[in-house]
């Protein structure tokens, strides 16, 4: 690859290839993400495979996709006839192919028990009118993506593909019509910030380390992902790896480094997977490697496995277990863009800051910095989770509102229950109750009301959870990872847990509430890494917006949710026919009674595991 | 290569030389040579610990300093498959403790133990990042989402 005309030639090629190979076929795009596996992605395109030879259809090629970020609709599967519309189809199961294959693709009618919607490419009004189009489906219509724009489109196995689409332009103007400091001055102008928690002007960072004189500089990406609940860097570098290897050679570039490493959690094996095969495929094409595009620049890059610490995703720890060590932070000054990685300047960022780097280099800091809102600009993607309908992926622009993001995008609440609060930011975020939802997602909004953006994850909680347990959840997950090295983390997190546990088990005392916070503010002013320093947040923000709760688990031994088992207690009612189910179906025989009459728990062995309650036909049995 | 299950008592060192290797004159490598010991033999045995300090020159200590600070490493043998139960935000608030209490009543282990068997071992784990199918487990490589209780034994069933 030598020059801005080999990409151009070699974009032709591809899409000449691509529309050669796939003249007059029919395809069939199967998402093939960790969610759509996890769902029986596989099973299905067995039983597709399977039905078509049965069927004798031969014009048919099967492809892989990533995730599109419908979660809740995987197994989704994406049929197009030649010439004619995609049309995409949700939930499906091996027992539904034969449909598929039977109406849509050899009659070209459409399967309407599963069908999601239209999918927006240049077919899109050629027939099945009657499907809905993406752009009308509610999980997609405040949607916009960037970020996420190939993932769930593209084959991310496919190199050409990535060409095909206009990948690699980025890098290619970079090298061949910008000088370094050009490269930073639009990713200044554009307003990008770190996508990884803290906020931090992607820009100014690259400046910093560009300033470092040195022989040698690192660029890392942060694929760590630590914060349980959050999953759109994984979909990026499922659905898109080539995307993150030309973010990560364009800032290699600009900050003078020769040598990448992405740290990713072990825990993701198929993201691992595709970035090392993404990687082998850009060195093949001279994507990367040594004088790219004719400019003199090599780039080399490699994936570093993690071995399982959340701690690792603090920027210094991260690089000590890249070193081999054990992956403790260590203080600031010096930064990283001074003393990183074998004490040379380095230059970490986030997976979804990467993706966002060949967009802008391509189509401009004006264009970038024209969405989003005065200080956060651009999309974020948000991990929608918890008891939310539409569970899945969601990109929008910054400055949407909670409240959007929440109840159109993700549909409301699941189960007809009752919205009470969402956890934005991880276990250094806050959550945020109803009267808060109208605020607008940007990094400066957030901070104030208690919160944080944080990776992006939001875990909806409804009116059956209960605040005080969601506090000790996270609590205990902060805990058990604390690396050890300062007492306020070590000890002090320590300290809240006990505190909150013997609240949840009835036992709080009269000021353990101030206890609490007088702990809390300790431990973020002495901690030494961000670890600490935010670990209280999550207690610190239900205190703000449920201290109620906290009251009553306190003062009246009663948890208001019903989720706190020591405090609860199970009784069956009037409402019962003593048809026994119960009793068949407790674990511990704490249940007594005729056959036809009213049957009684014995609360003195009784466990609190539900079972009966979950089995009675009659929803006999109440918690209080 | 055959999967290894329960205690190693004979330790190929041409294996560990053909690991050793793969790394030979780069930066770093003791925790990506730990990884592949460890998909070696499943665990972390003693003798190849002391087989890789010796040529990597780095002290025992350090090594062990190193492979308990992380939770994926193993000292202790462990079970055929290994099943992880999902305990991060979104399983949590999904009913994850009810699929890891059924995960031990089935099993008749806490985490970290394994079977008598040597079947399983259970483990848990922070988030698998397939959270919109929550409450989710994994035994080896597969993940299974939108699991129940009731379906946790359906599940085990198909490792044997
Ligand atoms: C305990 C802890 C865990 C972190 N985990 C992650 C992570 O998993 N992924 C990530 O990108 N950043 C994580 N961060 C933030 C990084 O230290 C760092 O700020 C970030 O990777 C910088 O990239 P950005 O400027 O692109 O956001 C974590 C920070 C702390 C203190
Ligand atoms: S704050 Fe916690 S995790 Fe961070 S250095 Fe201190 S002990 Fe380790
Ligand atoms: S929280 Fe369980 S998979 Fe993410």
């Amino acid at each position: 690859m030598k020059s801005l005309a080999d990409l151009a030639a070699l974009r032709a090629k591809c899409q000449a290839e691509i529309a050669a190979r796939e003249k007059g076929k029919t395809l069939v795009i199967i998402g093939m993400g960790t969610c759509g596996i996890a769902a029986g992605a596989r099973e299905v395109q067995k039983a597709l495979e399977e039905e078509l030879a049965a069927h004798n259809v031969d014009n048919v090629i099967i492809k892989q996709t990533g995730c599109i970020g419908m979660c809740e609709q995987e197994v989704l599967v994406d049929i197009a006839r030649f010439g004619e519309a995609r049309v995409t189809y949700g939930k499906v199961k091996p027992e539904h192919v034969k449909a598929l294959v039977e109406e849509h693709i050899i009659n070209g009618r459409v399967v309407p028990e599963l069908v999601v919607g239209r999918f927006p490419d240049a077919n899109q009004d050629k027939g099945f009118g009657d499907v809905p189009k993406y752009s009308d489906i509610e999980f997609c219509k405040k949607q916009q993506h960037l970020v996420l724009e190939h993932c769930g489109v593209i084959d991310p196995d496919s190199l050409e593909e990535y060409v095909a689409l206009g990948g690699y332009e980025g890098l290619a103007k970079a090298l061949t019509a910008m000088k370094p400091e050009e490269v930073i001055d639009q990713v200044k102008k554009s307003g990008l910030r770190g996508r990884g928690g803290g906020g931090f002007p992607t820009g100014m960072k690259w400046q910093f380390c560009r300033n470092s004189v040195a022989d040698q500089k690192y660029v890392i990406c942060n694929a760590d992902e630590g914060d349980p609940g959050a999953f759109m860097d994984r979909s990026v570098m499922e659905g898109d790896p080539h995307r993150m290897v030309e973010g990560m050679a364009i800032g290699g570039y600009a900050m003078g480094a020769t040598e990448g490493y992405i740290y990713a959690r072990a825990e993701y094996p198929l993201a691992i997977k595709r970035l090392r095969a993404a990687i082998a495929a850009a060195e093949q094409a001279g994507f990367l490697g040594e004088n790219i595009f004719g400019s003199g620049f090599n780039f080399h890059l490699q994936v570093k496995e993690g071995a399982g610490a959340f701690v690792c995703g603090e920027e210094t720890a991260l690089m000590q277990s890249i070193e081999g060590k054990r992956g403790m932070p260590r203080p600031r000054p010096p930064f990283p863009a001074v003393s990183g990685l074998w004490g040379k300047p380095s230059n970490i960022n986030n997976v979804e800051t990467f993706a966002n780097v060949a967009m802008i280099i391509v189509k401009g800091a004006d264009w970038y910095a024209g969405m989003g809102t005065e200080g956060s600009k651009g999309t974020k993607v948000f991990a929608l989770t918890g008891k939310i309908k539409h569970t899945g992926l969601a990109e929008v622009e910054m400055g949407t509102t909670i409240r959007e993001i929440i109840f159109e995008v993700g549909g409301g609440i699941a189960n007809d229950k009752k919205f009470k609060a969402v956890q934005i930011g991880g276990p250094s975020g806050g959550c945020l109750p109803e009267s808060m939802l109208d605020l607008p997602v940007d990094y400066d909004s957030l901070i104030k009301a208690g919160a944080m953006m944080g990776s992006g994850g939001l875990v909806v909680m409804d009116e059956t959870t209960c605040m005080v347990d969601v506090a000790r959840f996270f609590l205990t997950f902060t805990q058990s990872e604390s690396c050890g090295k300062c007492t306020p983390c070590r000890e002090g997190t320590k300290r809240m847990l006990e505190i909150l546990n013997r609240i949840i088990d009835g036992k709080g005392r009269e000021g353990d509430i101030e206890l609490l916070e007088d702990l809390a503010g300790v431990i973020k002013d002495t901690a030494l890494c961000g670890l600490g320093q935010t670990a209280p947040n999550p207690v610190l923000a239900t205190l703000r917006y449920f201290r109620d709760e906290y009251e009553a688990h306190i003062k009246e031994h009663r948890c208001p949710a019903g989720a706190c088992s020591a405090l609860t207690k199970f009784v069956i009612s009037d409402r019962c026919k003593g048809c026994g189910l119960c009793k068949r179906n407790c674990p511990v025989q704490a249940i007594s009674g005729e056959p036809g009459k009213q049957h009684m728990i014995d609360t003195t062995k009784c466990i609190k595991c539900g079972a009966c309650m979950a089995n009675c036909p009659f929803k006999a049995i109440d918690r209080e | 290569m055959a999967k290894v299950t329960g205690a190693v008592d004979k330790i190929d060192y041409a294996e560990l030389d053909a690991i050793l290797a793969k790394y030979a004159g780069k930066q770093g490598v003791l925790i990506p040579v730990m990884q592949d010991v460890q998909n070696l033999y499943n665990y972390l045995p003693k003798a190849a610990l002391e087989y890789v300090s010796e040529k990597l020159g780095i002290p025992l200590a350090e090594i062990y300093g190193v492979v308990t600070f992380y939770s994926l490493f193993h000292l202790n043998p462990r079970g055929k498959y290994i099943s992880r139960c999902c305990q991060g935000t979104a399983c949590h608030v999904r009913g994850g403790a009810s699929i890891l209490n059924a995960l031990e009543a089935q099993l008749g282990i806490k985490p970290g133990e394994t079977t008598m068997d040597g079947r399983f071992t259970l483990e848990t784990v922070a988030c698998l990042g397939a959270c919109g199918l929550a409450p989710v487990m994994q035994i080896d490589e597969d993940t299974h989402g939108r699991m129940t209780p009731e379906k946790v034994a359906k599940v085990l069933a198909e490792y044997n």
